[in-house]
C-alpha cells in the first residue's frame, strides 16, 4: 500500500454551470461542501464576484479557490486603481488563465467557469482546466456533476465552435427565464445521481441591470 | 464419456490459480472490471416483542448513484431477514444461498429455521473466502429460542448485540442509537427509532440516500416495509418540458437496404408428429 505522506490536495466536490446569452449571463453553483463520504457544510457558496460585470464559480479544492480568488481580487483592485475603470470580462478572463499557468507545477485544483458581460453587453461564458487554457464558449459547466450536465446542455443549446467561418454567435437564443429554468431543471437531474452534488442552488444572473441571486432548494441526501 | 470436470476446489474456498495471470495483465495496462458497492446504512434493533431491521435504499458505482431505490433487506426465511452492505453482487449471492439451503433444512427437519444457523452457514462460507467476499450484514429474526440480532464481518466473524448499524453510515445511525435506544421498546418506538437512524445515515453519509425500507419481525408474523419513509422527493421539474423533434440530432448519412425477396415455402405433407 502506498502511504505518501505528500497529498496535499482535497476533493470538496460541487458542479458549477453558466449559460451566455444575448444580454444576460446565468452563473449557478450547489452549495455542498464536502470530503470523501462526508459533508461540511451544506451552505457554502462557490461563486465569487471578481468585477461589477464578471462572477467567478470554481468547484474543486476550495482552499486553493480562496486563495485564488483573493488572488483575482487583489489584482483587480490594483487593475482599478491604474486603470481608473473596472475589468471587462474577456480581460479578467486573460488574467485568470495567467494565474493559473503561473503555478503549473504545484497547480491550483480548481475548474473554474467565468460568466459576465462583454464590452458590448453580450453575455460571455471561459471555461478553464486546472492549468489555464481556456475557450470562449456559449455554455460550459465543471466539477463532480459536469459529465451528468453537459451533455443535456449541448443537447438543448447546442453552442457553436469559435473556430467556425464565418464566425458565428456563440450566446444562445433562450431568454433569460428559459435558461434559468433550464439550469434549475439540470441542477436538479444531477442531485439524482452525483452524490457530491445537492443541498441547494446558488443561482447569479448578471444582465444590464447589475447582479441577482436566486436560490432554489436541492435533495439533501 | 464425457470426463468430470471439478470447475471449484471440492472444498470450498477461492480457487487463487488466476491471480498471477491478473497481475500480468495489469502489468500490461489492461483494468480489471470494478464492481457496485452498496456505500449503505444497514440497521437493526432489538425490542419487546421482536427484531426492527432498516436499511437506505441508495447503490452507488464511485461517486454516481446507480440505482436510486434498491433493496437492501433480502429474505432468508419467513421469519429471518438480512440487511446487506459492501459489495451488492456479494450481498445478494450470498443471502440467496444460504436462504435455499435453510429452506432445504426446513424440509430436512421440519421445523421452523433459527437464526443462529443462519449466522453459522454464512459465517463459514465468508470465512472460506478469507474476506474476498465483500459482505458486511445484520441479521435479525425470532425463532422458537427467541429474537435474535447479529451482525456478520466479510472476514467470517460475528456479534450478538442488542441494536447494530453498518455499512459508511453506521456511524451516523450509531450515534442515533447510542443516544436514543433503550430496552423494552415498543413496536411503534421501535419502527420510529430504526427510520431515525437510517435518515442520519441518508442525510449525512453520502455514500447512503433516497427511502428508508423497514422490516418487523415477531413471533409468527413479519412485516416487510418498503418505501416506508420518502424524505427525498425531486425538487423541480421543468414545466416546459423537453422535445427531441426529428432533425434535433443531426443525420450525416443514411444507407436503406431493402429485404430480400420474400419466397413463399410450400409446407409438405403432413411428416411424423414431432417427438416428444
Amino acid at each position: 500500500m502506498s502511504r505518501r505522506g505528500d497529498w496535499v490536495y482535497e476533493n470538496n466536490g460541487g458542479t458549477c454551470v453558466a449559460i451566455a446569452g444575448a444580454d444576460y449571463c446565468v452563473v449557478a453553483a450547489d452549495t455542498r461542501l464536502s470530503t470523501g463520504y462526508s459533508i461540511y457544510t451544506r451552505d457554502y457558496s462557490k461563486i465569487c464576484k471578481l468585477a461589477d460585470k464578471c462572477v467567478l464559480a470554481s468547484s474543486g479544492f476550495q482552499g486553493d479557490i480562496k486563495a485564488l480568488q483573493k488572488n483575482l481580487s487583489a489584482r483587480h483592485l490594483i487593475y482599478q486603481h491604474q486603470h481608473n475603470k473596472q475589468m471587462s470580462c474577456p480581460a479578467m478572463a486573460q488574467l485568470l488563465s495567467n494565474t493559473l499557468y503561473y503555478k503549473r507545477f504545484f497547480p491550483y485544483y480548481a475548474f473554474n467557469v467565468l460568466g459576465g458581460l462583454d464590452n458590448e453587453g453580450k453575455g460571455c461564458v471561459f471555461t478553464y482546466d486546472a492549468v489555464g487554457s481556456y475557450e470562449r464558449v456559449g455554455y460550459s459547466s465543471q466539477g463532480s456533476g459536469s459529465t451528468l450536465i453537459m451533455p443535456v446542455l449541448d443537447n438543448q443549446l447546442k453552442s457553436p465552435s469559435p473556430l467556425l467561418l464565418p464566425a458565428k454567435d456563440s450566446v444562445t437564443p433562450l431568454s433569460e427565464m428559459e435558461a434559468v429554468d433550464l439550469v434549475k431543471d439540470v441542477f436538479a437531474s444531477a442531485t439524482e445521481r452525483d452524490i457530491y452534488t445537492g443541498d441547494k442552488l446558488e443561482i447569479v444572473i448578471i444582465n444590464a441591470s447589475g447582479i441577482q441571486h436566486e436560490f432554489m432548494e436541492l435533495r439533501k441526501d | 464419456m464425457a470426463k468430470v470436470d471439478a470447475d471449484l476446489p471440492l472444498k470450498g474456498g477461492f480457487s487463487f490459480d488466476l491471480c498471477r495471470r491478473n497481475e500480468m495483465l495489469v502489468k500490461k495496462g489492461a483494468t480489471l472490471p470494478g464492481f457496485r458497492k452498496t456505500g449503505t446504512t444497514i440497521v437493526g434493533l432489538v425490542f419487546q416483542d421482536g427484531v426492527v431491521l432498516g436499511a437506505d435504499t441508495r447503490a452507488t458505482e464511485g461517486p454516481i448513484v446507480a440505482d436510486k431505490n434498491c433493496e437492501k433487506i433480502h429474505y432468508m426465511a419467513p421469519n429471518i431477514y438480512c440487511c446487506g452492505a459492501g459489495t451488492a453482487a456479494d450481498t445478494e449471492a450470498v443471502t440467496d444461498m444460504v436462504s435455499s439451503q435453510l429452506q432445504l433444512h426446513r424440509y430436512a427437519t421440519g421445523r421452523e429455521s433459527r437464526v443462529v444457523t443462519a449466522l453459522t452457514l454464512l459465517k463459514s462460507h465468508l470465512f472460506s473466502y478469507q474476506g474476498y467476499v465483500s459482505a458486511a450484514l445484520v441479521l435479525g429474526g425470532v425463532d422458537v429460542t427467541g429474537p435474535h440480532l447479529h451482525t456478520v464481518y466479510p472476514h467470517g466473524s460475528t456479534d450478538t448485540l442488542p441494536f447494530a448499524t453498518m455499512g459508511s453510515g453506521s456511524l451516523a445511525a450509531m450515534a442515533v442509537f447510542e443516544s436514543k435506544y433503550r430496552e423494552g421498546l415498543t413496536r411503534e418506538e421501535g419502527i420510529s427509532l430504526v427510520a431515525e437512524a437510517i435518515c442520519s445515515g441518508i442525510f449525512n453519509d453520502l455514500g447512503s440516500g433516497s427511502n428508508v425500507d423497514v422490516c418487523v419481525i415477531t413471533k409468527g408474523k413479519t412485516e416487510y416495509l418498503r418505501n416506508h419513509l420518502l424524505p427525498n422527493p425531486r425538487t423541480y421539474v421543468s414545466s416546459k418540458g423537453y422535445s427531441f423533434v426529428k432533425g434535433h440530432t443531426e443525420v450525416l448519412s443514411t444507407k436503406i437496404i431493402p429485404l430480400t425477396q420474400k419466397e413463399k415455402v410450400e409446407v409438405a405433407a403432413e411428416g411424423d408428429a414431432m417427438e416428444e
